[in-house]
């Protein structure tokens, strides 16, 4: 009974660990919202594993167009106001992370801007 | 080893090279941040120049750290006593001089902060990954083999350890001119016998540098070095400086029988402005002849000399590579054999090299580091070789 | 005993439901691992045939590059060029030409040797990459090509092509515009050239159009001494 009541515990402390809403989080810009490919929680948490697994996929294996692509994300979470997803501070990146302090290394390659935006950009 | 008085700096003296040493590492951190913050665009580096600077300090640094190393294998690989007592020394300076080697090389990195991708993804046809290996291998290889030497328990161990570092380094030395011998479309470098040539170059600038801090030593701590043994290791750097210059020679000679290595070697021996100033009066006359005289002649084989030569074979060895490195990286590729050629990208130009101050810093900065390590080192623990007399009146 | 019965029964549950929930999310990822395109596969071999007899007086190639791939286009020696026009004259017989120099995309690349992470290296399909995530800037890979196709990145960008991207402190060369082969079209230079003097195509097809051309005109590799088997081959050199 008491090795139960010990397991349960461990449980219950850990239970933190997964909740994904916290004190003082911010509020995000996420940009065109509705649907994301995933469910939010389960995105928080396993966001940059999807981004590991699928850009070493694009790179080597030349697969594009997942809905996990980085590009799709920005092409829904940019910013309506600058098409972007860093450089406020309600960024859809930029927000939660400057709220971890986890430094976001992607976009010192990738362009942090919407393409379609860039591509009507470059069309005028 | 055991009956000795710890080895004592004057305090004052021992916080004031602290405090200098940390002041230039310092500055060589501080360069490293200003690279990583705006890119090496503030540095002389430029798409036909690769390595700079940087890469003369680091890897004059690494090959040192595997030379000095030397001095240890001749007492317990080959037995010669006399060497025995110094192998702690040598150890130590080979760790310090290989941490400040390897600092200026991955701070000189593009990317300094993916250390660990590249202490975890390795590409087995590349040098630089078995480098990775061998170069944390050498550091745990000669802590343990340091071990066996200070630990009187362990003293059993000293010649497999011994064994165990020697052929480990020789392997790391073949290494680093592995770097440059895999280069087969450079015609500075593809060549097999620049791995034979770092290695003698090790037994060089290894035996040079621990002479140096040898004497430091003995004459900040009221001491005087034995003659004898003095004299025996002025000969084996005279026989190395020879080496390395036959080896030096050699290779320079078979490039210029080949028609397609005459207009390189012209570069880098004649025309080249700053590459043969250095090759010549850096490393020919400062580096090898200069310490050849005093070492040879009868009447300047006095210790003072001796330590003399060392240096200078140190600012020739800086000196030669940097004419290996860069003259190497400023002689244009030769892509379209028999054609003259122009491009937007360099093609068929001499490539220019500035050196920037950050550079420079950051190479210090190294040097630093590695006496820091040497200077703490010598501090705290019990280096300085037994067999030799103390003075008997201190200043 | 039943109690302890019990308690095997509740802590079998327990772990099973722990093994079934740190199990899932991997089973979820392969699930949806699986991108909506095929990968490339070695069936395919992309090269390029260049005819410097037909090379103009112009430098479309090198524009039509750095606008497809967010190049700056400048001309300073920190500068990436991953495409150049060279122009070379013979010593001997003094005869002019010119060709666009860029990444030759060989079967068995120098700077995939040397790299010490395994960021340079070769596609299925032949073509050359860095991969920039395991890109450390250590620059041995430009040491070792004998082209002098790569370029290192100087300083901080920004604005980069959303479908390029390309950073600081990172390796980078010719990519045989992969974005745009990998949705079916060709080459930026390629297309861009005036004459057609670029012709690009699968070298592992009998009857793609450039493999019927190598087979009848005489072309070349650069340095073809070297043994890499270049993916780009050049006519009239």
């Amino acid at each position: 009974m008491l090795k139960l009541i010990a397991l349960l515990a461990t449980f219950l402390i850990c239970a933190p660990a997964g909740a994904t809403e916290s004190y003082g989080m911010p509020k995000l810009d996420i940009g065109k919202g509705g649907q994301c490919v995933a469910p939010t929680e389960w995105m928080r948490v396993n966001h940059m594993k999807v981004l590991f697994k699928q850009r070493d996929e694009t790179v080597h294996q030349g697969i594009r167009g997942s809905k996990y692509s980085l590009k799709n994300c920005v092409e829904c979470h940019a910013s309506l106001r600058d098409n972007s997803v860093i450089g406020r501070p309600d960024s859809f990146c930029e927000g939660c992370h400057r709220y971890e302090a986890v430094k976001i290394d992607c976009f010192e390659c990738h362009s942090s801007k919407r393409s379609t935006a860039l591509v009507q950009e470059e069309s005028k | 080893m055991a009956n000795h008085s710890p080895m004592l700096f004057r305090t004052r003296l021992y916080y004031a090279l602290l405090a200098a040493g940390g002041l230039v590492a310092m500055m060589g951190l501080y360069a490293a941040h200003m690279m990583e913050e705006h890119g090496h665009i503030i540095t002389g580096m430029n798409n036909q120049i690769v390595w700079g600077m940087p890469h003369v300090f680091a890897i004059f640094m690494i090959v040192a750290a595997s030379g000095v190393l030397n001095i240890a294998s001749i007492g317990s690989v080959f037995g010669k006593a006399v060497y025995k007592g110094r192998a702690p020394l040598a150890g130590m300076l080979s760790i310090a001089l290989l941490a400040g080697g390897l600092t200026v090389l991955m701070l000189d990195l593009g990317r300094p902060d993916r250390i660990i991708v590249a202490a975890t993804n390795f590409n087995l046809t590349s040098v630089f990954a078995w480098n990775i290996v061998l170069y944390s291998g050498l550091f745990t290889f000669v802590a343990l083999y340091m071990w066996t030497l200070l630990e009187r328990r362990m003293n059993r161990w000293i010649k497999p350890a011994g064994l165990v570092v020697f052929t480990w380094r020789i392997i790391l030395t073949t290494g680093t001119g592995l770097i440059f011998a895999f280069l087969v479309a450079r015609q500075a470098y593809d060549s097999a016998i620049l791995p034979p040539m770092f290695l003698v170059m090790s037994f060089t600038w290894g035996l040079a540098v621990f002479h140096v801090v040898q004497s430091a030593m003995y004459t900040w701590n009221n001491r005087i070095q034995d003659p004898v043994i003095l004299n025996r290791m002025k000969v084996l750097l005279g026989i190395f400086v020879l080496g390395t210059l036959y080896l030096v020679a050699v290779y320079h000679m078979t490039n210029l029988y080949f028609a397609k290595q005459t207009a390189f070697e012209h570069f880098i021996l004649v025309s080249g402005g700053i590459y043969p100033w250095m090759f010549w009066a850096g490393y020919v006359v400062l580096g090898s002849l200069l310490p050849l005289l005093l070492i040879y002649h009868p009447s300047l084989g006095k210790p003072k000399f001796v330590v003399l030569a060392s240096m200078m074979v140190i600012l020739g060895g800086f000196a030669l590579l940097y004419v290996f490195i860069i003259g190497g990286q400023a002689f244009p590729l030769d892509i379209f054999p028999g054609y003259q050629v122009t491009s937007s990208f360099g093609d068929g130009q001499i490539g220019q090299y500035q050196p920037s101050l950050y550079e420079f810093l950051l190479g210090f900065g190294g040097l630093a580091i590695a006496f820091l390590i040497t200077t703490v080192g010598v501090h705290a623990l019990n280096f300085m070789p037994p067999q030799d007399k103390p003075r008997t009146e201190y200043k | 005993m039943s109690d302890m019965n019990e308690q095997r029964r509740q802590f079998l549950k327990t772990s099973v439901g722990a093994a079934a929930v740190a199990v899932a999310p991997g089973m979820l990822m392969f699930d949806m691992a699986r991108g909506d395109t095929e990968p490339v596969s070695s069936k395919v071999r992309w090269g390029m045939l260049i005819d410097t007899a037909n090379c103009a007086d112009c430098d479309k190639c090198v524009k039509a590059c750095n606008k497809e791939n967010g190049l700056s286009g400048g001309l300073s020696p920190t500068d990436s060029q991953w495409i150049r026009k060279v122009e070379l004259k013979d010593m001997r017989t003094e005869r002019s030409l010119a060709l666009p120099m860029m990444c030759q995309h060989c079967e068995e690349p120098p700077c995939v040797d040397v790299c010490p992470t395994g960021a340079s290296f070769k596609r299925a399909d032949g073509i050359v990459l860095v991969d920039k995530h395991l890109c450390i800037g250590c620059r041995y890979c430009m040491m070792a090509c004998p082209y002098k196709a790569r370029s290192f990145v100087h300083e901080p960008l920004h604005d980069q092509k959303p479908d390029v991207p390309r950073g600081k402190g990172t390796v980078e060369s010719c990519t045989m515009c992969v974005q745009r082969v990998d949705a079916g079209k060709i080459p930026a230079c390629a297309e861009a050239c005036p004459n057609k003097s670029i012709l690009f195509g699968n070298l592992n097809a009998p009857d793609s159009e450039i493999a019927k051309k190598i087979r009848t005109v005489a072309s070349t590799q650069i340095r073809a001494d070297l043994g890499l088997d270049t993916g780009i081959r050049y006519q009239g050199l």
